[in-house]
């Protein structure tokens, strides 16, 4: 869906993207990861066109991208917020409006909406006589109203209830399958985890890993697999342990290894001790912290 | 639809509905159709007649009776002194007493600097003006026959001279009236209404992008629009509001106006008609001059220089304001930017009274071409009636000057709107319109 070909983005000298490569797959819920001032917001900003790379280009849907794009995006930022004295019924109308829509398009979508997430008796209220969260469903209905292809969250769920946090999980997940591509981006890389398919991790404007979640975290596995036993585990030959504690169903413990313990295994099971094994993913943070420190392998 | 349009829509919509539009388009002809009308209304109200009493020692005013709005009376000197004038006076109904005292000998120059007044109440400006005058009359004449010289002679021989200015043109050859104070007050007002109308309208821009900022919802617009799409349907938007509320004012101004003078001062009017039935010479009438002084008035050029000027200053100043209102956070935030922005118009009002009694000397000719300050001083100088390529110069460095800085102003908007919590400096606004 996006297609970015060493974008390059520069503010006052210092370098906020630094020939980012990334393929934004159809269809995927991606997950654009990487800490505060990482270059996240600015890659956002040159999707949403709101600044244009210094060099480089982004291709959307296999074209280079061009202003009318602007109709088949929508953007929630992080920075987020409503004109407080207007109504949200027009207020809605007004931002689908822009988008494009013709007003009677706009009316009929919005009245769908607000039919679907409770929100009829809200039409005709100002902005600044609703709840916080009130006004974010609102906020998000904007975002999405005008069907988008492409949505892009900038850290969706800061500010946002619990509550509505997983009603817009729900929703995000329910265009994603109605064949929407969903892109988020966030410094909170545990929070995406369980959504994302894709994940691209930025760090310093550039990319240090890009691709499918599990392939990276695979990709990434350290040596870690985790037994449970009847009784605790002692010493084995070749391995580590780095953490034991007892759970329901045994004692787990984590052990370090340079091969796969088959020999392990079998022996456990051989005395019946074994309860269970895995081998153990790192995390997206792990892989990050992991980066970090030793470079991408 | 354009979005520039839908933006016009948006800002021109939600201003109009808002009650303070309401209230301010109201209020506003009222207030300036007071402002003409209360100053007459005074003006004809029965004056309130003060009654002084004098004890002139040297008897010096006496018999002199004062005027309708201040009558003397006197105490004799004789049978009183200051203190017990000042006694009878409390007593008395009397609004003021006058202490004329004699001195040693009978010295003019004593007594001019030692006439005392007690009022019931503070002793106005207009009262002690009159009495210094009438004292100064009368020392004047004392001090003449003094020197042996007939009062009589002197006023006779006191001259006044009355000069009736004309402008003679080179294309009619032909003298006519002198509309000066015409001319003044035509300047002065459209000068001072474009300062108003710039000021009230490039403040509610300014005030609309650091909304739309602080709200936030600034990000989600121009992922929508170009920032300069929204700049410039901001200005527009707020533009038209104008438009309109000067269309208002104007209609109900002169409505309130023409109501007013048609029921209040009738009998004003009537007077004026009955004039030439009465066989007066028509020419005699302050009426006719002020006819002959419209029309040598170029009032074609005056409107379409009025309509010019107050657009041009509008847009630029709205951009320069759109600016500084991207460059912060809240308004408590804009007086560094304000001043330097307004300080230009200032002084274009401040100097207006230099300008008039020189519309054509350097001062008028250069702030009428610096495009800050031409909107207002242009507009000053323009009923005295300047070269015509003057006007033109004006006209092309401001519209020059309005593209420049738009440009300019787009610029640091563009930057200004997405960047919130940090202090910004000149030096960073100029770092701005490299990015």
């Amino acid at each position: 869906m996006i297609k970015a070909q060493s974008v390059t983005k520069k503010y006052s000298g210092k370098l906020a993207l630094d020939n980012i490569n990334l393929d934004i797959p159809k269809g995927s819920i991606y997950g654009l990861l990487g800490p505060n001032g990482a270059g996240k917001t600015s890659f956002i900003r040159i999707m949403n066109q709101i600044t244009a790379p210094d060099s480089g280009e982004v291709m959307f849907d296999g074209k280079v991208l061009k202003p009318a794009d602007i109709g088949r995006i929508g953007y929630l930022p992080e920075e987020r917020g409503l004109y407080k004295k207007m109504k949200v019924g027009e207020q809605v109308l007004y931002l689908a409006r822009l988008k494009g829509l013709s007003t009677s398009e706009a009316r009929q979508r919005a009245r769908n909406w607000f039919e679907r997430l409770e929100m009829n008796d809200w039409w005709e209220k100002k902005v600044e006589d609703l709840s916080k969260g009130m006004a974010q469903k609102v906020q998000f209905v904007t975002t999405v109203l005008h069907e988008p292809e492409l949505l892009i969250f900038d850290e969706p769920f800061t500010g946002f209830d619990p509550i509505n946090t997983n009603l817009i999980k729900n929703e995000i997940k329910r265009l994603n399958k109605d064949g929407a591509t969903v892109i988020f981006s966030t410094h909170r890389m545990e929070s995406v985890e369980e959504i994302c398919d894709h994940i691209g991790l930025i760090n310093h404007g550039q990319v240090m890993v890009e691709g499918p979640l599990l392939d990276i975290r695979k990709h990434y596995q350290n040596g870690s697999y985790a037994f449970t036993t009847k009784s605790a585990m002692s010493h084995w030959e070749g391995v580590e342990i780095v953490d034991q504690a007892p759970g329901h169903l045994g004692v787990k413990t984590i052990v370090l290894s340079e091969h796969y313990p088959a020999s392990i295994i079998t022996s456990l099971a051989s005395n019946g001790e074994l309860v269970g094994f895995e081998e153990v993913l790192p995390s997206v943070g792990e892989v990050f912290i992991d980066i970090v420190k030793n470079g991408a392998k | 639809m354009n979005p520039i349009l839908l933006i016009i829509e948006r800002e021109f919509l939600s201003r109009v509905r808002k009650k303070s539009f309401l209230v301010i388009t109201i209020l506003g002809p009222l207030l300036f159709a007071a402002m003409m009308i209360v100053p007459g209304l005074l003006a004809s109200m029965p004056e309130d007649n003060k009654r002084i009493i004098v004890l002139d020692e040297p008897s010096i005013l006496l018999p002199h009776e004062g005027k309708k709005q201040y009558q003397l009376s006197y105490l004799n000197p004789k049978e009183y002194d200051l203190e017990s004038a000042k006694a009878e006076f409390q007593e008395s109904d009397y609004d003021a007493l006058m202490y004329i005292p004699s001195g040693e000998g009978w010295d003019p120059d004593f007594i001019k600097d030692n006439v005392l007044v007690f009022g019931k109440e503070d002793v106005s400006f207009d009262m002690e003006g009159y009495l210094e005058y009438l004292l100064e009359d009368q020392i004047n004449k004392q001090k003449l026959l003094m020197q042996g010289v007939d009062p009589e002679v002197v006023a006779q021989s006191k001259t006044q001279v009355n000069i009736k200015g004309f402008k003679l043109s080179k294309e009619s050859h032909e003298a006519e009236t002198s509309a000066t104070p015409l001319k003044m007050g035509l300047g002065y007002f459209a000068g001072t209404f474009i300062y108003i109308f710039i000021f009230f309208y490039a403040v509610q821009v300014m005030r609309g992008v650091i909304e739309e900022k602080s709200s936030r919802i600034v990000e989600v617009i121009i992922s929508s629009v170009r920032p300069y799409q929204l700049m410039m349907g901001k200005i527009l938007g707020i533009g038209a509001v104008g438009v309109l509320q000067f269309a208002i004012w104007v209609l109900l101004s002169s409505g309130i106006y023409v109501l007013v003078s048609q029921f209040l001062f009738a009998d004003l009017f009537e007077a004026a008609a009955a004039g030439p039935a009465a066989g007066i010479n028509p020419q005699d009438i302050a009426g006719f001059e002020i006819f002959d002084m419209l029309r040598s008035i170029n009032f074609p050029l005056i409107i379409s220089g009025f309509i010019f000027f107050f657009f041009g200053g509008y847009f630029l100043y709205s951009a320069l304001f759109a600016a500084v209102g991207s460059a912060v956070d809240q308004e408590t935030e804009t007086q560094q930017f304000m001043l330097p922005v307004t300080v230009p118009m200032i002084i274009a009002l401040v100097t207006a009274t230099n300008v008039i009694q020189d519309p054509n000397g350097p001062l008028a000719f250069w702030l009428s071409m610096i495009p800050l300050t031409s909107p207002i001083t242009m507009m000053i100088r323009l009923p005295f009636g300047i070269p015509l390529w003057e006007v033109g110069l004006s006209v092309v460095i401001l519209i020059a000057t309005f593209f420049a800085v738009v440009g300019l102003a787009a610029k640091i908007y563009r930057v200004g709107i997405l960047m919130y919590g940090k202090k910004i400096t000149w030096k960073e606004l100029i770092k701005w319109l490299r990015y």
